[in-house]
């Protein structure tokens, strides 16, 4: 449904030229959850945001292809892509504090997207706000509807923020650790929220999250990201019984377990992940990497289809 | 809500109260100086100050001389002015307040319309050509002292070019009452708020267009272009709107100020007998009761515009109205 | 058995919201509700709990930064529950803090030799190429290089502020330093490197932690004894294994269930407890036990009585009126 090919997103700045994503390639099937797994600097928020095209940068170069449904949206006009985006693809960010407009109400928020892509009349539209509240759990949703979004809480809010994302039917909801802000609590809930959706719904979800936890509950097949490049990507159960890169096994070992014995200390990687600025030649990991040899010199290709792995050391299955 | 009204209009009585201590103890109070000869003006006889003491109850304590002078302003209001022998002060600051009013209120919808349009404008074309034009022009209005672009459309309407079809319809210099001529009072003033709002529109101008970026770098714009929405539509519903709220509280100031006496100097130039002018006038004579009544004017109504403001802040914004 | 380092005896910290005259009056935020709990030298107890417990309240009380609305404060057996500024000053060399913001908690204005020596220069009658000396071995020992000194905090990545945080932070070799979030706001695989950090350091310089976080993982790793908060008092303390092995309280059980765990096995599949609503307001928190309107247990005594934190099972203390006490919870 959703393909990536070759996507590169660079920005120019005053320091240089920033190559947050390189050569990304991945897609999404009808239905199915990709979580996109990385650290700061990874590039994940970024291929998301070229996905919805919302890269408003001036200084932002975008190469490569996205595909949805057969369809090129790299270079689409500004108005093709506006249907678009709300209606077939939406997307929700992290921090719900932030993430709605304080001077609306929440109902009038969820409407105006409605009204802004399907011909109803107000009326349908914030009765659909009010349906779409009770879907996600907000208590008394018809009065809910006229409050504004400083009376509620974090998790409420996340709450609206799916709800308006959701109204218009989206075949794929971008996510963008939309939990990480949230108590772990709240989050168990979100979880349990979105995957009742996804049920009822039947929207595919790109998840990100640096999270290693929430990947292994709710993805179906994964991708592992760093410094801007794709370094991994399989099933979750492939990933997280047989990694066949060496960050995807070093962020799985450097992650506290929550049960069994304790670590007297965690493994970790040392060092940080690379200056995007100053990327270094060849493969982007290696100066970390307990594995590196001499090939890490040149930059690994992804090998081996859906169950791939950019890495020299791993034999192509 | 209402809560919320009621306590704003309770503190801003409050402050009144204190603002009208504090300007007599100013005025009446200060070490050195015998108010009763401030009061009767320079050059006066001995048999006046005595009168004027009686008067006023100069050898009275001092919360007796407040509560006199408060009585001689706002109930009897037979405060008089002994400069201008026996002119009464308050209807003469009452008489001015028309004038004033006429010509802000004029300049302010003036202002306002075109510190919207040149705000949203190059907010919109910021980065571009038009966005530096505009904000030059900005910087250019205000940069140009209101007197001098006073004297300067003055001296190009009322002399140089008077005679020319852009001017002739210049009336001389003052001010006509609406009731007696309205074309008249139009006329005298178009100049005047010309000149009033030039100043306004430039600082206005480049104050909404930052407030407005600013906002566009919000995560709620975010948010509403990942909905689908037109850029015209967020600009105008989502991140003007929320910059409203500055900009209705920087011009609540203004205003308020403006009315308060603050337009004095164009007032002068124009030759309008505004409350501006009043004061001014009172000043190059030290005439304290005047000054005094028109201090305690323009501070109430700066009180009063503020306590407004926090209204309308009120209404524009929910986030402060629950607590 | 020797005598705690630090006391906290029925600590209460309250904040006034509003005024009389603002819509809801004068109220008063419990952010601290009468809590207890005793440290021990050498050892790290975790603070646990999600946002508006009052941990990092709590922290900062046990360091002074706050006055005590009520309680006691003992450390090292000296009372400081109402010390003055002039009083806490030589304490303030054996209690040190770290916070959680890298970004926020170094001055951006000073290089990292000033923000370092900064305590040396307070406390110490050092001289410059003594306290010179001292900085390039505290950056030695929290893993920075020595040209690292002349440099400004915007030029370091996370991690790296808050190692700066840390030489700071034990540059008097204090005794107890309280840790608040002190690894939340960094990626994954730096976290790591940070919580292995600060084991060294303990080890090393025979340190006390109190260690703040929302993040189960990282407080069972780094704990020795755990305290949950929830609305201001701790409803169960006890040694990190046992808390996690078998939870006693209704509102650690289903804390513990809400944490993904990175496994993907089918035999992950668990029972999670979800919790209903959200975390009630702490100007008006329900009434008996604070947890009840999202326990799955409660009962009318919960919703009028109040439980005490009592020992309900050897080392372990639970605020609760039917606790778990079976060993597998």
């Amino acid at each position: 449904m959703l393909k990536v090919n070759d996507l590169s997103v660079s920005f120019r700045t005053e320091q240089g030229i920033v190559r947050a994503v390189e050569g990304v390639s991945f897609e999404v099937a009808e239905g199915e959850l990709l979580g996109v797994v990385g650290e700061s600097g990874s590039g994940k928020t970024v291929s998301l945001l070229a996905v919805m095209g919302l890269i408003v940068d001036p200084n932002a170069t975008v190469t490569g292809s996205i595909t949805y449904r057969g369809r090129e949206l790299v270079g689409l006009p500004a108005k093709e892509m506006r249907k678009l985006r709300g209606r077939e693809i939406a997307m929700i960010f992290q921090d719900p504090m932030t993430a709605l407009t304080p001077v609306y109400a929440i109902g009038w928020q969820i409407a105006e997207q409605i009204l802004a892509h399907e011909r109803v009349s107000k009326a349908a539209a914030w009765q659909r706000a009010v349906d779409l509240l009770a879907e996600v759990n907000i208590p008394n949703p018809a009065e809910a509807v006229h409050r504004y979004p400083h009376q509620l809480s974090g998790g409420m809010r996340q709450r609206v923020v799916i709800a308006m994302a959701l109204s218009c039917n989206p075949a794929l909801l971008v996510a963008d650790e939309p939990t990480t802000a949230l108590d772990v609590t709240v989050q168990a809930q979100i979880l349990d929220l979105v995957a009742k959706l996804r049920r009822n719904h039947g929207s595919a979800i790109v998840f990100i999250t640096h999270d290693m936890g929430v990947m292994a509950e709710i993805a179906d097949r994964m991708m592992v990201m760093y410094a801007g490049r794709e370094v991994e990507r399989g099933t979750k159960q492939e990933l997280f019984l047989s990694p066949r890169h060496p960050y995807t096994q070093a962020l799985l070992d450097s992650i506290p377990p929550l049960k069994g014995p304790r670590p007297r200390r965690l493994r970790t990687i040392p060092g940080a992940p690379p200056n995007l600025l100053n990327r270094p030649p060849g493969c982007a990991f290696a100066p970390r990497c307990p594995h590196r040899f001499e090939k890490c010199s040149a930059v690994p290709e992804l090998t081996g289809g859906a169950r791939a792995a950019a890495c020299f050391r791993t034999v192509p299955a | 809500m209402i809560f919320a009204l009621l306590r704003r209009f309770g503190q801003m009585i409050f402050v009144m109260f204190g603002i009208s201590v504090l300007v007599f103890l100013i005025f009446f109070a200060t070490p050195g100086a015998d108010p009763a000869a401030r009061i009767a003006g320079r050059n006066a006889s001995p048999e006046i100050l005595e009168a004027v003491r009686k008067s006023f109850g100069f050898d009275q304590p001092i919360y007796v001389q407040y509560l006199t002078m408060m009585k001689k302003i706002f109930i009897t209001g037979d405060l008089t002015s002994f400069v201008n022998r026996g002119w009464k002060v308050v209807p003469a600051v009452l008489d001015t307040v028309p004038v004033t009013l006429s010509l802000v209120i004029g300049a302010a919808v003036l202002w306002v319309v075109f510190g919207l349009l040149i705000g949203v404008a190059a907010a919109a074309a910021r980065g571009t050509w038009l966005d530096k034009l505009l904000m030059v022009l900005g910087l250019i209005g205000i940069s140009m002292p209101v007197y001098w672009l006073g004297e300067v459309m003055n001296l190009v309407s009322q002399s140089r070019y008077h005679d020319t079809w852009m001017f002739s319809w210049v009336p001389p210099l003052g001010y006509k009452t609406f009731s007696t001529d309205p074309k008249g009072w139009f006329l005298t003033l178009v100049i005047p708020w010309i000149t009033l709002s030039i100043l306004y529109i430039g600082l206005y101008g480049r104050v909404l267009r930052a407030a407005i970026i600013e906002s566009l770098q919000e995560d709620y714009i975010r948010t509403a272009r990942a909905k689908g929405l037109s850029e015209t539509r967020i600009l105008l519903r989502h991140a003007l709107r929320t910059s409203l709220i500055s900009f209705a509280t920087l011009f609540g100031l203004d205003f308020g100020a403006l009315v308060g006496g603050s337009a004095l100097l164009t007032e002068v130039v124009f030759g309008l007998q505004g409350v501006g002018k009043l004061t001014y006038d009172a000043l190059l004579n030290l005439d304290l009761p005047i000054i005094m009544a028109t201090v305690m004017y323009a501070s109430f109504f700066v009180v009063m515009a503020n306590a407004l403001v926090d209204i309308v802040y009120i209404l524009l914004d929910p986030r402060v109205r629950t607590g | 058995m020797s005598s705690p380092l630090l006391e906290v005896i029925n600590v209460s910290k309250r904040f006034a919201v509003g005024s009389r005259f603002s819509k809801h009056g004068l109220r008063t935020v419990q952010a601290v509700d009468r809590v207890s709990l005793a440290v021990m030298a050498g050892e790290t107890v975790g603070l646990v709990g999600e946002s508006g417990c009052g941990k990092s309240t709590l922290g900062r009380c046990i360091v002074r930064l706050y006055d005590l609305s009520s309680g006691t404060l003992r450390f090292a057996g000296t009372d400081i529950s109402s010390a003055s500024t002039r009083q806490m000053r030589p304490l303030r060399r054996r209690i040190q803090m770290v916070f959680q913001d890298p970004y926020a908690s170094l001055n951006p204005r000073r290089r990292v030799r000033d923000l370092i020596a900064e305590p040396l220069r307070v406390h110490t009658s050092m001289n410059s190429s003594d306290i010179a000396v001292r900085v390039a071995e505290l950056l030695d020992i929290v893993g920075l290089k020595p040209d690292h000194a002349m440099r400004f905090p915007h030029e370091f990545s996370g991690g790296q502020r808050q190692r700066i945080g840390i030489a700071r932070a034990i540059a008097l070799n204090p005794e107890l330093i309280v840790l608040d979030e002190p690894v939340s706001a960094l990626d994954v695989s730096v976290q790591a490197q940070i919580i292995n950090l600060l084991a060294d350091l303990q080890e090393r310089f025979n340190l006390t932690y109190v260690f703040i976080a929302h993040d189960l993982s990282v407080v069972r790793q780094v704990s020795t004894r755990i305290a949950v908060m929830y609305l201001g008092s701790i409803v169960e303390l006890g040694s990190a294994e046992d808390i996690f092995s078998s939870p006693s309280h209704p509102y650690t059980k289903a804390l513990i269930s809400a944490v993904p765990i990175p496994d993907a096995s089918s035999s992950a599949a668990r029972n999670r407890i979800v919790l209903t609503g959200d975390v009630p307001s702490p100007a008006n928190p329900p009434s008996g036990c604070r947890f009840h309107t999202r326990c799955s247990i409660a009962q009318d005594r919960c919703r009028a009585e109040r439980p005490l934190l009592e020992e309900r099972l050897p080392g372990r203390e639970v605020a609760c009126h039917f606790p778990s006490v079976n060993s597998k919870g």
